[in-house]
């Protein structure tokens, strides 16, 4: 029983978040700045996910440049500038990945 | 299940579905080994599989759900745990608002259901997709729900035998950085986008480096998207 309570707390405050944007910003016509700040928003968001997972590694986490997911995100980065496919891209950076881990490091 | 419902176009219906599932499966590429962990990690820290898919129905978020397990391995309590997810889904409260202005005037029943399942991921995904026409809120509904089946199962599955499954095999633990690096291409529209993107990656990692847990993505995100609103304003 405390499980379903704490399962069903931790779903409501994941749910909130998600969900009141989208059932209150929908409704109105947002300022000209807004807009332009939710538009530069995905870019921003995937680059602070994705970088900081190629150049750190660690708990607490230290600066490493040099590690397999950064060496695999170059040849990865280049297939998908070039294909714009995104689930090649996942199959040829998990190759590529994988032949890094098995092969060279 | 909801997503069968007939609509006003049924004809429609099976292609909708069909096209939504299609853009999810690099979602769920990335989503077989992380569920796969967590089940074997939730297992390890005492959950039955079926606590596992409870929690993957409910909570449906992977980075909190593996802090809430090793906190509950830890001995935590309810509160912290609650807490500190809260912190770590914070993020998207920014994606949603993102979604959002891209979403009209839709049912909102349609639209608590398509908040349920916002990930990182499906939210890449839907984002870049919802930019075209031939995109709309009922294909995203399918691109989310279809990866939060995937992660049900794989978590569920990851419970019971994850633990026969080598930890890196065929690079899989790579899958979902490939899909962000792809996504983050398709989000280069113009030289702001990418001036934004760069300012947000550096931003991140010198956040990550110096404050602990995630709330870098969040401050990194929002500082760097108003650095790239000013650049845009100033460029006029």
């Amino acid at each position: 029983m405390d499980y379903i309570i704490m399962i069903a707390a931790m779903g409501a405050v994941t749910f909130f978040p998600r969900w009141m944007p989208l059932f209150f910003l929908t409704r109105y016509n947002l300022s000209g700045w807004f807009v332009e700040w939710l538009e530069l928003l995905p870019a921003s968001i995937l680059a602070a996910i994705l970088i900081p997972a190629l150049v750190t590694s660690g708990e607490p986490r230290c600066l490493d440049m040099f590690r397999p997911e950064m060496w695999v995100a170059i040849p990865t980065f280049i297939f998908a500038l070039a294909t714009r496919s995104l689930g090649g891209t996942v199959i040829v950076g998990m190759v590529l990945f994988w032949l890094v881990r098995t092969w060279i490091i | 299940m909801f997503l069968m419902k007939p609509t006003t176009q049924p004809a429609n219906a099976g292609r909708k579905l069909a096209q939504g599932a299609a853009a999810a499966w690099p979602i769920c590429l990335g989503y077989l080994p992380i569920g796969l962990a967590f089940g074997v990690l939730a297992q390890k820290a005492g959950l039955t599989p079926f606590q596992i898919g409870l929690m993957s129905i409910f909570v449906f978020a992977g980075s909190s759900q593996f802090i809430a397990v090793s906190m509950l391995a830890a001995g935590a309590s309810l509160m912290p745990i609650v807490m500190t997810t809260f912190m770590v889904n914070l993020r998207h409260l920014l994606m949603s608002s993102s979604l959002a202005a891209l979403l009209g005037k839709e049912s909102r029943l349609k639209l608590s259901l398509f908040a349920y399942g916002v990930t990182d991921e499906s939210f890449a995904v839907n984002y870049t997709r919802l930019g075209n026409d031939a995109w709309d809120l009922d294909r995203s509904l399918v691109v989310n729900h279809t990866a939060n089946l995937m992660w049900l199962i794989s978590t569920v599955a990851g419970g019971y035998f994850g633990h026969l499954i080598p930890a890196h095999a065929f690079g899989i633990d790579y899958a979902l950085t490939a899909m962000f690096i792809c996504l983050l291409i398709f989000q280069m529209k113009n030289r702001i986008a990418v001036l934004t993107a760069v300012v947000a990656g550096i931003l991140a990692v010198v956040l990550a480096l110096v404050i602990p847990g995630n709330a870098y993505i969040v401050l990194a995100s929002i500082l760097a998207a108003w650095i790239g609103v000013m650049i845009k304003r100033a460029g006029r």
